[in-house]
């Protein structure tokens, strides 16, 4: 390309004329080669998880959906401490809290808005009973922006129906807390 | 058998208005629409094996959502092309710019009029079919110009701009490719520059697919299949449309039906050219070799069959390859590309004259 340059300059920045070098650009060798190595990864097995049928492994430390737990005994676990409410970042967790009939603190209301909500797992670092704790459920929708505030009944039903989950997911991970 | 169903057609009417006029010009028209349909059905299901093969290449499945093996992914995208709003811009000139699709569509089609399919299947069979194809295809680049231009603004016409100098150059390169086929077919007749490549030392061994003008001329064969990918605007030489820096070149005032007239244009340009290149090069519908399983194979299955190896060597070559820079792309074309064709245009006229021509 560069004819204007004197010989010198020319050889000593490898610009000068090589019979490998043009029989390599003439041959196509290069191309060639590039299309044997697509042409090889085109007959790989593919990499692709096809997603309703086939998933991912999940971590029992996944952070999805929120539950609510209870004892064995049917009682719930909250406290109302409203730690979680304290620490969450979002402020995506709303807590009211009263004294029950029979003398414990209990809460009246235990709202997570989802649409502010981060899944960043605080609420559950923070909760000193393992109360509030984060289900390996992700595939839930609202298609209204209502449906996605859960209410303390929600979380709790949450909770009962997943406990089995929750439990051995938290066991899995016991050694490591 | 064609011949046996137009003549039962003009049998059934005795006067002459029927004979001589109605008649082949419905069956002109029957030819076409055939023609059309079998042009569109490649087109939706190139662009699927294209989306698969890409897939493919790149270790994922490509859609394969929407129907078995995602078979219905073209009609799903079709549907939903149709149900768009066709957009024009305030300050587009109205004219021309619904003219530009058109216009780019319009030759992709009309190419397909003088291709033979078999011997004796074509639309029409010309004595000057290499000269129309040329001229044909030269419109091509007024569609991509006039869309980019009516579009009034400013990455359609830098694509505009980038056609015109880039389809203008390759159309040389292309062109002296052609004509060294029709020096050493002595025809520009396409029915006949296949016949013409049927005989020779090779096919009278049998081995009739070495006797095809990919060998003999293989660096022009080269240069048209490059020059092919430079005028269908395929990657690597994309530039015109160019999506890292110009968006989509002409297209990117367009929507719904107008923008999918471009791409039906440049699939179906694409399946020109690799019909073209078959022609040429590939010996057309000719069996590869000389036996009685592969001659019994229908002449158009054979021509489809290799037409669908260039197609597919059209996707392969755009997944391998990055784009080239724009001056490269002009570098190759007028100082590598014309020359090389120009010196073999000689090449070839001096080996003709000798006593060792290959190609009486």
């Amino acid at each position: 390309m560069s004819t204007t340059t004197s010989s010198s300059v020319a050889a000593s920045n490898g610009s000068s004329f090589s019979l490998k070098d043009f029989l390599s650009s003439f041959l196509l060798s290069e191309l060639f080669k590039g299309l044997a190595l697509t042409g090889k990864y085109a007959f790989r097995s593919k990499i692709t998880l096809e997603y309703p049928e086939e998933k991912t492994p999940l971590s029992p430390r996944f952070r999805g959906l929120h539950a609510l737990r209870r004892y064995d005994n049917g009682e719930e676990r909250c406290i109302a401490c409203k730690l979680c409410e304290a620490v969450c970042p979002a402020m995506a967790i709303t807590i009211e809290s009263d004294v029950r009939a029979d003398g414990s603190r209990r809460t009246t209301r235990y709202d997570i808005d989802y649409n502010k909500c981060i899944y960043c797992g605080f609420c559950e670092e923070s909760c000193p009973v393992d109360s509030i704790v984060e289900t390996s459920i992700f595939e839930y929708h609202g298609e209204a922006p209502g449906d996605l505030y859960f209410t303390k009944e929600m979380l709790l039903a949450v909770g009962d129906r997943y406990e089995d989950q929750i439990a051995a997911a938290r066991a899995a991970d016991a050694k490591f807390r | 058998m064609i011949d046996t169903i137009f003549a039962l057609g003009q049998g059934l009417f005795e006067a002459s208005w029927w004979t001589g006029l109605a008649w082949p010009v419905l069956w002109a028209l029957v030819k076409v629409v055939l023609v059309l349909m079998l042009v569109m059905g490649l087109v939706t299901y190139t662009t699927l094996w294209e989306r698969r093969l890409l897939g493919w290449a790149q270790v994922r499945m490509g859609p394969n959502r929407v129907g078995p093996w995602g078979l219905l992914q073209p009609i799903a995208d079709a549907l939903k092309l149709m149900t768009k709003e066709v957009l024009r811009p305030a300050a587009a000139d109205k004219v021309l710019f619904y003219l530009g699709p058109v216009m780019t569509v319009m030759p992709a089609m009309a190419a397909w009029a003088v291709v033979p399919f078999s011997p004796e299947i074509a639309c029409a069979n010309i004595n000057a079919g290499l000269l129309f194809l040329m001229a044909v295809t030269s419109m091509e680049v007024y569609g991509v110009i006039i869309s980019g231009w009516s579009s009034n603004s400013k990455y359609p016409f830098l694509g505009a701009l980038r056609a015109s100098a880039q389809m203008v150059s390759y159309e040389i390169a292309m062109g002296f490719c052609l004509v060294i086929v029709l020096m050493v077919s002595a025809s520009l007749n396409l029915t006949d520059i296949v016949a013409g490549q049927g005989k020779g030392y090779f096919a009278q061994m049998g081995l009739s697919f070495l006797s095809w003008n990919w060998l003999s001329l293989l660096p022009i064969f080269v240069v048209y299949f490059v020059s092919g990918l430079a005028e269908t605007n395929r990657l690597p030489f994309d530039v015109i449309e160019g999506e890292s820096e110009i968006v989509a070149g002409h297209m990117v005032e367009y929507s719904g039906m107008s923008w999918a007239m471009f791409q039906m244009a440049e699939y179906a340009n694409i399946w020109l050219v690799s019909v073209l290149a078959t022609i040429m090069f590939l010996g057309g519908w000719l069996s590869p070799i000389d036996s009685v399983v592969f001659n019994w194979i229908p002449g158009f299955i054979w021509l489809g069959l290799k037409s669908f190896a260039v197609v597919t060597m059209f996707i392969w070559v755009r997944v391998s390859f990055p784009r080239y820079r724009y001056d490269q792309i002009m570098h190759l074309g007028w100082k590598i590309f014309i020359p090389v064709t120009l010196v073999w245009l000689v090449v070839v006229g001096l080996w003709m004259q000798t006593p060792w021509n290959i190609w009486k």
